[in-house]
């Protein structure tokens, strides 16, 4: 008889099981007789269709590490507020530390999709958690990418194994949106720099070590924005309070408070005056990664909700069997596709240095976080009361993806950003 | 004296699949469903992964019978830190009847062929659960067995194996070269890094057919039906121990 149940817990196949959709084949385990299986690249509501034999292999090991080392703990990171630095070291030591960063330094060297597809699989195991790690790849990417020799060395090997953690410092209490506007200054003294001002809304803000501050080194507009590296621990680096937050509870976030803080000059990333462009090519991937994190949110309270429906009877049938179920989850379903597809495309724009790169990606960024956030309340209402406890984990999905909207770019400033290029034409 | 080791592996729908009845009830449904290396296999080849980190061992060959996606399945093992691979070309019918006495006779003849001094394999496959491998082919062979281990040493040209029996924990001690199969608590199979995964893209993969090494593959037996096991039916409640070991009694039970 086949029966799997012979594995117990002590084999590192935990017992939350891993989640497949029956009724979406994978072409390529379709085997016609005297046919050759030919690899399709099809994109499905598997995550896994049509990619290669290694992006299978890379999506699979994300999968094992969040079913294995993330989702038995993404409920109470989020209640007890835990930034789970053991968790994150381990996905560091797998490679999942500077996915896209080269391998000079100690980076991964994969590509933009790969990481996609790896930030949507270990966001299935805590969103918060892997938006943060995509948030530190990010930083990774924008140092080994500007930096020069000296500060690569110095801080690739420890960002890719995630012995430091880093953080992204545009956003301040009076620039948000209008972030060319920002006001933290960085004066030049001598061989320094003295930074004054402050940042708000900081992912990890406190708990990291490394700062990747954008400040103003000249005058008004982008061209007087520079990049500057800032360890925590220098004098004049302080924090605010951690901020109690709707979701992304296992990151803490903190205003980043400069108060004549000196740094070396030469911890310019990049060259004074780039600093605007530099954070917005990270920006870039950045929306692919968050955009990520949704799809794989979406992709778990999908699976959920098809799980619940197949088993919650009421009227003395399983609720699947009703029309308005299936057809919500029909439309759950198509528009995880449709996103996935732009997230994709847009991962491969970025990588291939498109010219339309900066409008794909906001669009991704807009369209899938926003239709994910849609899915994962669907699937919540699908639970009925259920989804509304905490027993369950699509009301976690549900808060964290939420803020997926307003963070790296809120999904108005996507629509100025498509626009831009809508009306160049 | 440094091991050539060779490891099976075999790919098999995976653990957490909700497995489904085939509608002609000869089999059970594969198409479209996810597969993974059997866990036992890959138990397998940490295991002499670790042997090759040791400096016990000195190659790891990764070998899988079947089709084409069985290849997938050999990857997971070169990225875990086998050296090469070879593929028995199996096609997907033919894979459905495949019996662990033909497995036996491939794995005998490309131990043979390779030199191999230590064949891994995991103890049963959850598909089929047949648990006879191993020994199979260690009788083959004329080799030594040592099955269900849960830990292995190596003494002088010896491996000194602890098994995992009915009664207990057993040690025994086997000469090489031998057959050694791979119980649940020998180690705990360590995730591929991504390094590592795209480094075992360029590791070679040997494929052949059966027929190369003069094994026949017809099938001895015949599935003749194939059922899911039988809906859990009602208990019934007793008042007390007199009343139990009347209704087990009744049962025939005791």
């Amino acid at each position: 008889m086949f029966v799997a149940a012979l594995i117990t817990k002590q084999v590192r196949h935990a017992a939350t099981g891993r989640r497949i959709l029956q009724g979406f084949q994978r072409q390529s385990d379709r085997n016609k007789v005297g046919t050759v299986a030919v690899r399709s690249f099809i994109t499905s509501v598997d995550p896994s269709h049509g990619l290669t034999e290694e992006q299978i292999a890379i999506q699979q090991l994300a999968i094992d590490f969040a079913r294995n080392e993330m989702m038995p703990n993404m409920a109470m990171w989020d209640e007890k507020e835990m930034f789970p630095v053991e968790t994150m070291r381990a996905a560091a030591n797998l490679g999942f530390g500077a996915i896209y960063a080269q391998e000079e330094f100690g980076g991964t060297g994969l590509s933009r999709l790969d990481a996609s597809l790896i930030f949507e699989a270990l966001s299935q195991g805590c969103t918060s958690t892997t938006a943060y790690i995509s948030i530190h790849n990010m930083c990774a990417w924008m140092i080994d990418t500007f930096g020069n020799e000296s500060q690569r060395e110095k801080w690739i090997p420890l960002l890719a194994g995630m012995e430091k953690f880093a953080s992204y410092c545009l956003t301040e209490p009076g620039s948000g949106s209008d972030a060319v506007s920002l006001s933290t200054s960085a004066k030049r003294d001598g061989d320094d720099l003295i930074l004054n001002g402050s940042k708000a809304f900081i992912s990890g803000g406190g708990d990291t070590d490394v700062y990747l501050v954008m400040c103003r080194t000249g005058s008004a507009g982008p061209k007087g924005i520079s990049c500057v590296l800032v360890e925590k621990g220098t004098p004049g680096l302080h924090f605010g309070k951690k901020e109690k937050k709707v979701g992304w509870n296992s990151q803490p976030t903190r205003m980043v408070i400069f108060e004549d803080c000196r740094v070396p000059a030469t911890n310019i990333i990049g060259k004074e005056g780039q600093g605007f462009n530099i954070a917005m090519k990270g920006l870039n991937g950045g929306r692919i990664n968050i955009a990520s994190c949704s799809l794989g949110a979406a992709q778990a309270s999908l699976q959920a909700a098809i799980d619940h429906v197949k088993v919650r009877k009421q009227f003395g049938k399983p609720l699947a069997s009703f029309q308005n179920s299936q057809f919500r989850l029909a439309e759950m379903a198509t528009e995880l596709v449709a996103s996935r597809l732009l997230v994709r495309n847009a991962a491969r724009a970025l990588d291939n240095d498109d010219l339309d790169t900066v409008p794909l990606c906001s669009m991704a960024k807009y369209y899938a976080t926003e239709k994910c956030f849609n899915i994962i309340n669907e699937a919540l209402q699908l639970h009925g009361g259920y989804g509304y406890l905490k027993d369950y984990s699509v009301q976690q999905y549900l808060r964290d993806t939420r803020v997926h909207m307003i963070l790296e770019g809120t999904n108005e400033v996507m629509r100025l950003l498509i626009a831009r290029k809508v009306l160049s034409d | 004296m440094s091991l050539k080791v060779l490891v099976g592996v075999k790919r098999v729908i995976d653990y957490a699949v909700k497995i489904r009845v085939r509608p002609d009830k000869l089999g059970v449904v594969t198409d479209g469903v996810k597969h993974s290396m059997n866990p036992f296999d890959e138990i397998a080849i940490e295991e002499a992964v670790r042997l090759k980190e040791k400096k016990i061992a000195k190659e790891v060959i990764a070998v899988s019978c079947g089709p084409a996606q069985a290849q997938e399945t050999i990857r997971t093992a070169l990225a875990m830190g086998a050296d090469r691979g070879i593929h028995v070309e199996v096609p997907a019918k033919e894979m459905e009847k495949l019996e662990p006495l033909h497995v036996s006779k491939i794995l005998a003849k490309l131990v043979e062929k390779e030199g191999g001094d230590l064949l891994i394999v995991g103890k049963q496959a959850i598909d089929d659960d047949t648990n006879a491998t191993a020994q199979m082919t260690a009788s083959l062979l004329n080799w030594p067995q040592a099955t269900f281990a849960s830990e292995i040493k190596k003494t002088d040209g010896e491996l000194e194996v602890t098994r995992e029996i009915d009664g207990g924990l057993e040690s025994i001690k086997v000469k090489l070269p031998a057959v050694v199969s791979a119980d649940l608590r020998l180690n705990e199979p360590r995730y591929a890094t991504l390094p590592n995964i795209m480094k075992a893209k360029k590791k070679k993969i040997q494929k052949m057919k059966p027929g190369d090494l003069s094994v026949d593959v017809t099938p001895h037996l015949e599935v003749v039906e194939v059922l899911d096991p039988p809906v859990r039916e009602a208990g019934i409640k007793v008042d007390d121990v007199e009343g139990l070991v009347t209704k087990l009694k009744e049962a025939g039970r005791i």
